[in-house]
Parts: structure tokens; C-alpha cells; sequence
């Protein structure tokens, strides 16, 4: 099968520091891709160079027929194919704060995917119910326990479709009941075909949902 | 109080026994009445000036000018700010009631002034029905209009000087200025191109004002008044200041026979303004003009504000440049002279009527405020939140509108709520482009009260009712936005 998120050789300097030194790696359908490694090993600078949320110096990153190259981001229109198809899930979650839950979940596939707000409202109370806090649709982000308002994140960047998902620190704030949910929950979602990159340095969680562990350090793919 | 002493006679008077007569008038008012010497700024000169200092002559005293603001003449004679008032102050049956009045030493004719294309339809204030026609606030020609309105529909426009009413009569945006003849014929060799109608619309007469309780002092110079009406002192002053005339001959005649001057119907009725029923429904139509002025501004304000702070957050640096400018340009200003330009400067260009000059200068001056605030909010929106708005696939235009300008909103609510306030206290100052607000329309009737306790309290409380309610809003907005 081919991979959903190929990346090639990617570089990234800032100035004359080197935060990703040729990183190589692939990320198939269906697959739990676990990124280890120490705090400023370039873990979620791989993911958001993925995300386009950051420039790289060299190298290729390839998300279906879509392609990322070196230099400047590209404009956020020619950006749409990739938002489509990559979802990301923040450290802190960053749900927009003055939203409820189903509002934070809706509001991609209504105001940039062209979904009517029904369908985008009966598709959003799915994943919060798959998720497993559709009784937290109408809470703001502020009432939502760490648990619920990672699962709301979830169900956001799910919300436009994606068929990979990247995820920061998922586990950073959650405790040890909480995590074995949360591994579950990604075992589900890529058991449904998605492709899954998460950056993490909680190697216990890795070892018992990953299907691959990615080790990195200093910028450089060691494992 | 804004008050500037000056010598009109030499030093001062070192006598203990013989303190100077520390008379009150106002330079801005100029000539003939009192006006700044052109070769010394310290000096004033104008038959105002020489009638105080015949006073002060006969009460064997060195006369002082105190400078004061014309529209507080009589409350600071009251305060005790110097003995007398000498500035073409009008007599009025109400001002008579609250002070010590001196005889009245000059006879004045309330005239209008036109275009000369209208020399033949607007002859009286009949004539004027739906017209507007200007003249200073606080004054007796002001409550003839006010008069005039209910009678026969002429719209009253108040100015704060008596320059501009002439200004605008030639331009075309009043139709007629009631004023004293004096200021009439002085404003005619200054700008000629309008004509003075020639019969009278009221007689009136200039008197001299004391503290209620001064009526010794008012008596002894009423003395010196006859006296030189009597040896021709008075009559060679006002020749020399050209505004002698047989009128004034006969008026001499009636006070030293001690004839009771002609007063005229419409003046009496303007006394009867002064009290606080007649005075609620314009102070509540005034109430509503501040509260629509307020609004439209900072509506105004509000939308230009926001354009401006987006326009130096995503803009180019050409457009960053531009729009600091004018932040820094319109902060760096008073809001007064703003105003000025607005209304009298651009007239040339476009002739803008005064409310809407007003509603553009208040909401152009407070959309640099707005603008800041804005900015600020808006900068203070976590990056995260922006980032994942943009990996959701949302555009820049989406993000702003859809996550970055409501969190900013709630982040701007409470100095946006400030500067609301500050706006409508700021309101205040478009009277002087002849807009009657809450402010002015309190100050002309504390003119013709002679007091600001009663119509300053009122005034106060219709602000605070204006500011509270939106104080407590704005609170509980922020309570329901912080517990979401």
C-alpha cells in the first residue's frame, strides 16, 4: 500500500541552527506513527512543517499527490487539498475559547468546506458521540475537563475529513485512566484507515498503541 | 476660572484706603465694547472700557479689568471675582431678580441681517418661518429665536462667537443672524456682502452687573451714570467709538427723567424661559441630540477603527505607514480643532450641515482610539489559536472574522465601554459649530438662571443616566463572555 504522508529528507535551519537535519520517513493507512524523542529534538517542528504551519530549508513532504516544497509557504488557497486532507491536534488543544464544543466542531466544514450547517451539525454530534462527550456539545472550551476538551479537539480536526491525523503531546495532560482511553480512541480512528503521526515523549503510551516508534534526536532520525 | 488681569489706567492703586475697581469684561468680545490693545495685549480699550473707567474716576478709585469668560459674567460677579461686569451685558427682568443691575447706560437694537437677495423676504422673524437664523448662545437675541420658533417655525442656530454666524450667513448655511446692531455693523465693515434690515426686531440695553448683596456700590454708580449722562462724558465716548446715534439721545432722556425704559414683550417672555418646566423639554430634546450624536459617532468610530487596526496588522507597509499617520496625526490634535476644520475649514470644499460635521469629527477622532484598542485585542489572540484556525482551512479574511475578531472583541469590550463614556461627555464640545447638545443647552440655561445648581445637577443626571446603564452592560456582557 502506498503511504498516505511520505517525507523526504527535510531540513530546517534557523539561522545557522539546524533543527531537522534530513529527516526520512513514511507514515502508511491505518498506521499509528509515534515520534520520540527528547523536548527540542524537532518532534512537533516535523509535525508542523507537515501542517504548513512552518517553512523548511530543504527536502520534500509528500500528502497523497499533494506536495510541500522548500522556501516560503505557499498562499492558503493553494493550501486547501492539504487542509482537506491533514488534521492536527494542538498540545493544549487550542479550542477557540468563545465557541461551544459542537460550534468548535462544526465551524471548519461549514465556513471553508462548503457543508450546510445541518449536515455540518449531524456530522459534528457523530464524532462527539463516537468520541464520547456528545452530553458536552454546548459546553464552552473552559468547562470541559483536560479529557473532554482533547476528544473536542479531536473531533475538530476530524471534522473536514482528513486521512491523517497529527497529534502533539497528546498525552501531556491526561492521567493514566485517561490515556488508555485516548489510546483506544486512536486505535479506532486508525483502524478506519487513517494515518496517524504522533509526536510524543510518553514511551509507555507509544509502546502500547503505536504500531512504529520514530526516535529522534538533535534533528536526526536515530531509531 | 479662566481669569487674566490687566491695568487699563496706569499702576495700580497702592491705597489701602482706595482699593482699584476691579471691573469684568471679556476681550474676546472686541471692539466697540472691549477689546485687547493692539500695541499692548496687557490693555484693553472700548467704550465698555471708558464707562468703567468713569465709574471708577467718580468712585475715586483706579479701574482693573479682570478678564472672564461673557458667558460666566454674572455668576463670577456673583462669586465675587471683581465689583462689576461691564460687557455689553443684556439686561433681562431675570437678571434683574438675581443681581444688582446698574441703570442701563446703552440702548441697543436686536436687528437681522441677510443676504441681499433676500433684503425683501426676510424683513421680520415672521418672515422666516422653517429658515434658520443665527446668533450668539446665552443671549437675549438667542431667546427671541427660541420665541420665534414656537410662534412661527424659525429654526434657531446658536453660535459661540459672533464671527462666524456672519461667516456662515454668506456661505449660505443660515439664512438670517440676529444680533445687536453693534455687532452687526462692526461684522459688516469686516465682511460686507450681507445687509442689515432696518427695523428693529427687540430694543434692548447694556447694563452693568454686581453681586446681589452690592447694592450699595450698584446705587453710587448709577449716580456716576446719571452724572455723566448729565455733562455729556458718555455721549463723547460712544461718538468716539461710533455708536452714538438719536436713539441713544432719547434713551438718556427717559433714565435721567426716570422714565422706565421700554421694554419690549418678547424680552419678557424670554425670562419666563428661565424656569425648570420650560427648561425640561429642551433639555431632553438636547438629551436626545447628545445621545444620537453619541451613537452615530461612535458607530462611526467603531467601523473606521476596526479598519484601521486590520488595515496595520495584515496590511503592506505603504498601508501600515499611512494608517499610523493618521492615528498619530488625529491623537497629536485637539479634537476642537478637528472640528474647526471640518466644519469651517472644508466648507469651501464640501459644506458639510452641522450635526454631520459634528457625528464625522467625534467619530473620526475616536476611530484613532478605537483603532488602537483594536489592535491591541487583536494581537493579543494566542498564535495557537490562529494556527489552528489555519489548519482547519479556514482563510485569513475566515480567521479574522470567525476567531480572531470575537476573541478580540471581548478582550476590547471594557476600554471600548470607556472611550463610549469619554465620547459622550466629549459630545459636548461640537457646540461650537453650533450644535446644541446637553452641555450648551445647560450653560444657556444656567445663563438665563444665573446659577448652575439646578441645571447642573439635571445635566449630571442625565449623563449619568446615559453612562451607568452602560457601564452595568458592558459588566455584565464581560461576566457572561468570562464565564463562557
Amino acid at each position: 500500500m502506498s503511504a498516505a504522508l511520505t517525507i523526504r529528507d527535510l531540513v530546517m535551519k534557523r539561522g545557522s541552527r539546524k533543527i531537522l537535519q534530513g529527516v526520512n520517513l513514511e507514515v502508511a493507512p491505518g498506521e499509528i506513527c509515534a515520534l520520540l524523542g527528547a523536548s527540542g529534538a524537532g518532534k512537533s517542528t516535523i509535525l508542523r512543517a507537515v501542517a504548513a504551519l512552518e517553512r523548511f530549508t530543504a527536502g520534500r513532504i509528500d500528502i497523497g499527490d499533494f506536495s510541500l516544497g522548500p522556501g516560503p509557504l505557499p498562499r492558503e488557497s493553494r493550501l486547501r487539498p492539504l487542509r482537506k486532507r491533514v488534521g492536527m491536534v494542538f498540545q493544549a488543544h487550542s479550542l477557540f475559547e468563545h465557541l461551544t464544543a459542537i460550534e468548535n466542531v462544526t465551524l471548519a466544514p461549514v465556513h471553508a468546506h462548503g457543508v450546510t450547517h445541518a449536515r455540518a451539525l449531524d456530522d459534528a454530534a457523530v464524532l462527539l458521540d463516537s468520541l464520547g462527550v456528545a452530553h458536552r456539545s454546548d459546553a464552552y472550551p473552559r468547562e470541559l475537563s483536560g479529557g473532554e476538551a482533547q476528544r473536542v479537539a479531536i473531533a475538530r480536526a476530524l471534522a473536514p475529513g482528513p486521512m491523517i491525523l497529527l497529534m502533539d503531546e497528546p498525552t501531556s495532560a491526561l492521567d493514566p485512566a485517561r490515556r488508555g482511553a485516548l489510546g483506544a480512541t486512536l486505535r479506532a480512528l486508525a483502524e478506519q484507515g487513517r494515518a496517524l503521526l504522533i509526536a510524543t515523549h510518553d514511551i509507555e503510551f507509544a509502546r502500547a498503541y503505536a504500531d512504529r516508534m520514530v526516535e529522534l534526536s538533535e534533528g536526526i532520525v536515530t531509531a | 476660572m479662566f481669569v487674566l488681569c490687566a491695568c487699563t489706567a496706569g499702576p495700580r492703586n497702592e491705597s489701602t484706603s482706595h482699593p482699584p475697581l476691579e471691573w469684568g469684561g471679556d476681550a474676546e468680545g472686541g471692539a466697540p465694547f472691549v477689546e485687547a490693545d493692539a500695541s499692548d495685549a496687557s490693555k484693553v480699550r472700548g467704550f465698555d472700557v471708558e464707562v468703567a473707567e468713569m465709574i471708577a474716576r467718580g468712585l475715586g478709585r483706579s479701574p482693573q479689568f479682570v478678564q472672564v469668560a461673557w458667558s460666566s459674567i454674572e455668576a463670577s460677579a456673583e462669586r465675587g471675582d471683581f465689583d462689576i461686569a461691564m460687557s455689553g451685558v443684556e439686561d433681562r427682568p431675570a437678571l434683574r431678580a438675581r443681581r444688582a443691575v446698574t441703570i442701563p447706560y446703552f440702548e441697543f437694537r436686536e436687528v437681522l441681517a441677510v443676504r441681499p437677495a433676500d433684503r425683501d423676504r426676510y424683513r421680520k422673524l415672521a418672515d422666516l418661518a422653517g429658515r434658520k437664523v443665527a446668533t450668539l448662545g446665552s443671549t437675549m437675541a438667542y431667546d427671541l429665536l427660541l420665541d420665534g420658533q414656537k410662534k412661527w417655525g424659525v429654526v434657531p442656530v446658536s453660535y459661540d462667537d459672533d464671527v462666524h454666524p456672519y461667516g456662515d450667513l454668506l456661505a449660505g448655511r443660515v439664512d438670517a443672524v440676529l444680533l445687536d446692531h453693534i455687532i452687526a455693523e462692526r461684522s459688516l465693515r469686516r465682511t460686507p456682502g450681507f445687509v442689515i434690515q432696518p427695523e428693529p426686531v427687540a430694543i434692548g440695553y447694556y447694563v452693568g452687573v454686581l453681586a446681589k448683596g452690592n447694592t450699595a456700590l450698584r446705587d453710587s454708580v448709577d449716580e456716576i451714570l446719571r452724572a455723566r449722562m448729565r455733562d455729556g462724558s458718555l455721549e463723547k465716548s460712544f461718538r468716539a467709538w461710533n455708536v452714538w446715534d438719536d436713539s441713544e439721545a432719547k434713551h438718556f432722556e427717559r433714565v435721567l427723567s426716570a422714565v422706565p425704559a421700554p421694554a419690549t414683550g418678547s424680552i419678557a417672555r424670554a425670562s419666563s424661559m428661565s424656569t425648570i418646566g420650560s427648561y425640561v423639554p429642551s433639555l431632553l430634546r438636547a438629551a436626545g441630540v447628545t445621545a444620537l450624536l453619541s451613537i452615530l459617532s461612535m458607530a462611526i468610530a467603531v467601523s473606521i477603527g476596526l479598519g484601521v487596526a486590520a488595515g496595520r496588522i495584515y496590511g503592506g507597509p505603504i498601508m501600515r505607514g499611512l494608517l499610523a499617520a493618521y492615528v498619530e496625526v488625529v491623537r497629536g490634535t485637539p479634537v476642537l480643532l478637528q472640528l474647526f476644520v471640518i466644519y469651517y475649514g472644508l466648507s469651501g470644499v464640501v459644506r458639510l450641515p452641522a450635526f454631520a460635521a459634528a457625528v464625522i469629527g467625534l467619530g473620526l477622532n475616536y476611530a484613532a482610539y478605537e483603532s488602537e484598542i483594536y489592535r491591541a485585542a487583536l494581537e493579543a489572540v494566542s498564535r495557537a489559536q490562529l494556527e489552528a484556525a489555519r489548519t482547519l482551512g479556514l482563510s485569513e479574511a475566515q480567521i479574522f472574522r470567525l476567531v480572531r475578531g470575537p476573541q478580540a472583541l471581548r478582550l476590547a469590550l471594557a476600554p471600548m465601554t470607556n472611550d463610549f463614556v469619554a465620547l459622550i461627555k466629549d459630545s459636548s464640545l461640537v457646540s461650537v459649530i453650533t450644535v446644541v447638545e446637553l452641555t450648551k443647552q445647560t450653560a444657556i440655561y444656567a445663563t438665563n438662571t444665573g446659577s448652575w445648581v439646578i441645571p447642573g445637577i439635571l445635566c449630571a443626571a442625565v449623563y449619568l443616566a446615559f453612562s451607568l446603564p452602560l457601564s452595568r452592560f458592558a459588566r455584565r456582557l464581560e461576566r457572561r463572555w468570562s464565564a463562557a
